[in-house]
């Protein structure tokens, strides 16, 4: 191998011999891979963000409706209506112990919801405390979620949704005020974590007001649930728990178990599972696409290995009298055309870390931005980057190398 | 040395093939100090390359340092041009933007010599032809006749048996090809064998062996003191 100096001199000379050209071809692997790792980026940010919307929701979690019986079973006909009932509840929690967590919601629209002079209609939900975890109900410092004791003493008790919060408040603090609903007073025990929601039932929680599910029952006298939200303990059991869940309702409101009309469930990890995999997708087709970009780079890389190899007929003719090998001439050519490329990489991986760095310091309150995320460069990008600059560097240098090998000495030695 | 029987080699030009050397022999042995002569077209560059291991002949035989050699691949023969022979041109050939030290270590490196060994031999050779201060310099900061003393350098860095040299005073002036030749004198007494091509007959003169070519055949090949054979077609 040519000594590192000698290389290194011949690099530079060839750069100032092709200056344009080289500036250009330098330009096209900074934009090919400007563009590869910018496409990664946001689909890493883009990735991000959606899993931190889908936790708005909720992380593995089952949400369940009553839906309409479609089989005949044990005497009773089919179109039957199925409802939740306090008891559906306990039976799921008793008999199914892969279940971790239970809880169900009560719903109240078009309630009057007044602090001040201020009044909004709007929703109010009962809920369990299991909310505060499975559906992501977490409370600003200050504040607290609906607990255990606010349930069983049916306190009067509101945790509001932050929108709902600004909307009544404005910028006052509201923990510890109250407020009424429907008339009847409240006191403000927490106010929500701002979370972007990515799926939702009967709207989304920024806006809702919550009041313990006891209190909610006692209040309006709702039998029934609207519906049950269920997290098993693992999510690789859902499938098992969602058909017990089947057995045990079916059992109790008597169903076929086999009749999955009878209930509907929102399976949120199947989603969660689901969305992976499209984000998966998009980073691979996001991937392929930066690919075929810096190949284009990399075209301009080998025309320029032929033009120096062209300009070096007489250097290589040279080099073979004194004793080159084939692997020598081709391995500085290779050498280069990698170097080429990794110099236009390294500067092009660094405005887009600058890019990154933007998004990054920019506060994203416009909407499609928060939705978009923050481009994130990974280790992952990093690697698939390099690989692929290697890649398309030994690719563009490799045919030149090989037109470099295969001159014949005593034609270039000949050659001015 | 060399030795060759019935060296012939065609060059297809299109339709017609030309042909270079028709079934040449020669003979030359460890110690010599051989020019080559004729005029343009006798087919004495084809010989060099060949001898030169630049090329193959088409047909014949040809041994170098007792080893047959027309039969070798390209890396076969990359190592020989690297091992047992040392090319002084007429153009020098150096590299432009390499010191004469990196030109001189070039076929060193090609060899895989440890750095340690390359830096000791480039500098005796740069020094033994007078270059010791010079080291340094890039081939347009030395004079015509420098810039073939680096090429000798560069010849002898892997301490071959065998310089070939194509016209190397025909781009000097007569004082630097006189010094040229006063190496290559003393490079001949050290015993290395050398083989050169050249126009002028003062420097054939100076060779202790001539061997004329025309029309792809040796013509006459006469010692220093003019005795000698000549063998006509």
């Amino acid at each position: 191998m040519i000594n590192s100096l000698l290389f290194v001199r011949l690099f530079w000379r060839d750069l100032r011999a092709n200056k344009k050209r080289m500036t250009l071809t330098l330009i096209a692997v900074l934009w090919g891979t400007l563009s590869i790792v910018l496409l990664l980026a946001f689909a890493e940010g883009l990735k991000a963000q959606f899993a931190e919307n889908s936790k708005g929701l909720g992380e593995g979690i089952l949400i369940i409706w009553g839906g309409q019986t479609t089989i005949p079973y044990e005497g009773l006909g089919k179109g039957r209506r199925i409802r939740f009932y306090p008891e559906d509840l306990q039976e799921i929690q008793r008999q199914i112990p892969e279940v971790e967590k239970v809880g169900a919601d009560y719903f109240n629209w078009g309630t009057s919801i007044s602090y001040g002079k201020k009044t909004i209609s709007g929703r109010t939900n009962g809920l369990f405390p299991s909310f505060e975890t499975m559906r992501a109900h977490y409370p600003m410092p200050g504040g607290r979620f609906i607990n255990d004791l606010d349930m069983s003493k049916r306190r009067r008790v509101a945790f509001l949704g932050d929108r709902m919060a600004t909307d009544l408040f404005g910028v006052e603090d509201p923990i510890g005020k109250v407020i009424t609903i429907d008339n009847m007073p409240f006191t403000v025990i927490g106010v929500q974590v701002k979370k972007q929601q990515m799926g939702s039932y009967s709207g989304p929680d920024n806006n809702k007001v919550s009041i313990p599910a006891t209190t909610h029952s006692a209040i309006w006298g709702n039998l029934r649930y609207n519906n049950l939200v269920i997290k098993p303990r693992d999510v690789n059991q859902a499938e098992f728990v969602k058909s017990r869940i089947y057995e045990v309702v079916g059992k109790r409101q008597k169903f076929d178990p086999k009749d999955k009309a009878a209930l509907s469930i929102w399976d949120v990890i199947e989603g969660q599972k689901m969305m992976d995999k499209i984000m998966l997708g998009l980073q691979v087709f996001f991937g392929v696409m930066g690919f075929f970009s810096l190949s284009i780079a990399g075209v301009g890389v080998a025309n320029i290995m032929y033009a120096a190899i062209k300009e070096r007929t007489v250097e290589i003719g040279v080099k073979m009298a004194l004793g080159a090998k084939k692997r020598q001439i081709m391995g500085q050519f290779i050498l280069e055309a990698v170097l080429i490329c990794g110099i236009g990489g390294l500067f092009g991986i660094l405005v887009a870390q600058g890019v990154c760095g933007f998004f990054e310091r920019v506060d994203l309150n416009n909407e499609a931005l928060t939705w978009l995320g923050k481009p994130t460069i990974s280790m992952t990008i990093g690697l698939v980057t390099v690989t692929i600059l290697a890649f398309i560097g030994l690719v563009a240098g490799f045919f030149p190398a090989r037109r470099a090998a295969s001159v014949n000495p005593v034609e270039s030695l000949r050659y001015e | 040395m060399i030795k060759m029987n019935g060296i012939r080699k065609l060059y297809a030009t299109g339709k017609v093939a030309v042909e270079a050397l028709k079934g040449l022999d020669l003979e030359l042995k460890g110690g010599e100090f051989v020019s080559i002569v004729g005029p343009s077209g006798s087919g004495k560059s084809t010989l060099m390359n060949i001898v030169g291991c630049l090329d193959t002949p088409s047909e014949g035989e040809f041994f170098l340092d007792g080893e047959r050699v027309d039969q070798f691949n390209g890396n076969q023969l990359a190592e020989v041009r690297n091992k047992k022979i040392g090319f002084v041109f007429q153009n020098f050939n150096l590299l432009p933007y390499a010191t004469a030290y990196e030109n001189v270590e070039l076929p060193m490196i090609f060899a895989g010599a440890p750095q340690k060994e390359r830096k000791e031999t480039v500098t005796r050779l740069l020094t033994r032809v007078g270059l010791g201060d010079r080291m340094d310099h890039k081939p347009t900061e030395l004079s015509g006749g420098e810039m073939q003393r680096v090429a000798i350098a560069r010849a002898l860095a892997n301490s071959p048996k065998l310089i070939l040299a194509d016209e190397p005073t025909g781009n000097l002036d007569s004082h630097s090809g006189a010094e040229i030749m006063g190496i290559f004198e003393e490079l001949w007494k050290s015993g290395t064998t050398i083989l050169m091509i050249t126009h002028d007959p003062n420097i054939a003169k100076r060779t202790k062996r001539t061997i004329m070519i025309k029309d792809g055949v040796i013509v006459t090949s006469l010692n220093g003191n003019g005795n000698g054979s000549s063998s006509h077609e």
